[in-house]
């Protein structure tokens, strides 16, 4: 346990000690996209009756930022270790894979929820956020970081240089979450788009997250739950067996 | 009393490349064991494998009796690894780097032991300094602290002294020792020959992915007897006979080097030197040593492909 906890302190400080970098800049990002898009936009689209299209945005946009840190967090850690050859120190100890799994992605859960918490207490300024349901804000933002930190770590693991992270970033995690009706609810899409959507386990991340705030949403939360638990089940289990196996990292 | 590290015939191959050819070595508890061999014969490969950080191909390592794949948390517990690499994570101080490397052996409260470990490496005026502040030198000091802080049983260094200072090189082995005196086994692979004659009581050899010498340092030495006898003469040419024991071509000065087996054929030697009117105006004895050994098993020892024709055809 004392290795688990040491891992999981020492990824937290990782993060913390450029916290400039890690947590303020994303949440500037954020806010650059809010007052972009509710500018372009605000006029023209109201997703959900009774909710203005700001409204509706700000926890797109925070769970958009809880996604891509939470998969920055463990993608980098990793990659940065590798290829300076540092993650002997983690390979050398009696360290089991859950426990690796484990710190890896709680840490990434730790930068997940710290730059959401962030991005809503900025955006709060422009939208005041509803609370709807919050025990389902978060849970799907627990678990959606844990998915992406999840993705971070099978990343970090398969990487062999910086720039084939940033190719699993820009060509599957980017597209993933600004397709999954950050920007815009599912349903104003064509049917055919619609069903693409559902389609990818990031909408209903997003769809549930955002439930939480207006107790409306385009599936079901409990649907949207059933198909996260699932996708993080996938996620782990793929990761743990490329741990015990030493894929890529004990040769 | 199980071995420190008993290695089973272990093969590693790298797709069609074969790094490590069927080796087995049994290492004590308590000895010094060195480690040597050319650059790619394996060595890191074997120490990767001792360490748990590559596995093998075929065959099993036991640390401490613990086998380092099926049971790697003791083996690794008994184990510490200074990697020949100069790594460090540039987000810490050293004493932070410490801690957490304690942390990752189960250990929560280790500071008296860090301490020591720093006062004996001459560190300790480092503790709080950011890993990416210090020196070649004094990162290589800090790998060491790190794989001692769990106080492993066996002690694996990695090329430690490989382009690291002489006083370095000295606090170093002077800590070594110590701990070697005090029932660690300390496993060196290094290319400076004559620490391993110093330092270690039982040497082997690699090459090319096999252990073509493994015994205790006096008898290699004493494979290759004898030594060198350096002469300058004049007065008359070298005689016949003795052309046979010429090492090399002579010198610029005109110095010649002969090959002794044996000291007892010293006095002979230069018996015939004075009857065929040879005049000796300079004499040197040199002892062998392990350059002279290794250089001469590396280019004696057979060929891995022909050694394996001759087991088949046995």
């Amino acid at each position: 346990m004392t290795g688990f906890l040491t891992l999981l302190h020492k990824e937290v400080l990782r993060f913390w000690k450029v916290s400039v970098q890690t947590v303020a800049a994303p949440v500037l990002t954020a806010v650059l996209y809010l007052l972009v898009f509710s500018q372009a936009l605000a006029a023209h689209v109201q997703p959900f009756p009774g909710v203005s299209y700001v409204s509706f945005l700000v926890p797109g946009l925070v769970m958009m930022s809880v996604l891509q840190n939470a998969f920055a967090n463990a993608s980098s850690s990793l990659i940065q270790s590798k290829v300076t050859g540092n993650l002997v120190f983690v390979l050398l100890p009696p360290l089991a894979p859950i426990e690796l799994f484990g710190a890896y992605v709680l840490a990434a859960v730790v930068r997940g929820l710290a730059v959401g918490a962030g991005v809503l207490a900025v955006t709060a300024w422009f939208a005041p956020p509803t609370f709807a349901a919050p025990g389902w804000i978060l849970v799907f933002a627990v678990l959606g970081s844990a998915i992406l930190g999840t993705m971070g770590l099978i990343g970090g693991i398969w990487a062999e240089k910086f720039d084939q992270i940033a190719m699993f970033q820009n060509f599957l995690i980017m597209p993933a979450t600004f397709l999954a009706g950050v920007f815009y609810s599912v349903h104003s899409l064509p049917a055919f788009w619609q069903s693409v959507s559902h389609l990818n386990p990031f909408f209903y991340m997003v769809d549930g997250f955002r439930y939480g705030f207006f107790g409306q949403s385009d599936v079901p939360p409990a649907t949207s739950l059933a198909v996260v638990l699932a996708t993080l089940a996938i996620a782990a289990c793929a990761a743990l067996r490329m741990l015990h196996t030493g894929w890529r990292i004990r040769h | 009393m199980p071995a420190a590290i008993d290695i089973r015939s272990v093969h590693k191959r790298y797709g069609s490349f074969e790094a490590l050819r069927g080796v087995s070595l049994q290492i004590g508890q308590g000895e010094f064991f060195g480690l040597l061999g050319p650059n790619g014969a394996g060595k890191t490969s074997l120490i990767s494998i001792v360490a748990g950080l590559n596995r093998p191909s075929s065959g099993d390592v036991r640390v401490m009796g613990h086998d380092v794949v099926a049971d790697y948390r003791a083996a690794r517990r008994s184990l510490g690894v200074v990697p020949q690499e100069l790594v460090f994570d540039p987000f810490f101080t050293v004493r932070e780097t410490l801690r957490l490397t304690s942390g990752y052996y189960g250990l929560r409260r280790n500071d008296a032991w860090i301490d020591e470990i720093l006062g004996n490496l001459d560190l300790s005026g480092k503790a709080d300094s950011n890993m990416r502040s210090l020196s070649g030198g004094m990162k290589r000091r800090v790998l060491v602290a790190q794989a001692l802080v769990h106080r492993p049983p066996v002690i694996v260094l990695d090329e430690p002294t490989a382009g690291v200072d002489v006083e370095l090189r000295q606090t170093l082995w002077r800590f070594v020792r110590r701990l070697n005196r005090e029932g660690h086994t300390i496993v060196l692979t290094t290319h400076y020959l004559e620490e391993a004659q110093e330092l270690c009581g039982r040497i082997a050899m690699l090459k090319q992915g096999r252990v073509i010498a493994c015994e205790p340092t006096a008898r290699l030495l004493g494979r290759f007897g004898g030594g060198t006898l350096r002469l300058r003469l004049s007065g008359a040419p070298l005689p016949e006979g003795v052309r046979a024991l010429l090492a090399g071509e002579p010198a610029a000065d005109g110095r010649i080097a002969l090959r002794l087996e044996d000291w007892a054929g010293l006095e002979p030697l230069l018996a015939r030197l004075r009857e065929a009117g040879c005049r000796i105006d300079e004499m040197e004895l040199v002892h062998t040593d392990l350059e002279d050994v290794f250089v001469k098993m590396m280019a004696d020892a057979p060929a891995p492909a022909g050694a394996e024709v001759a087991e088949a055809s046995r």
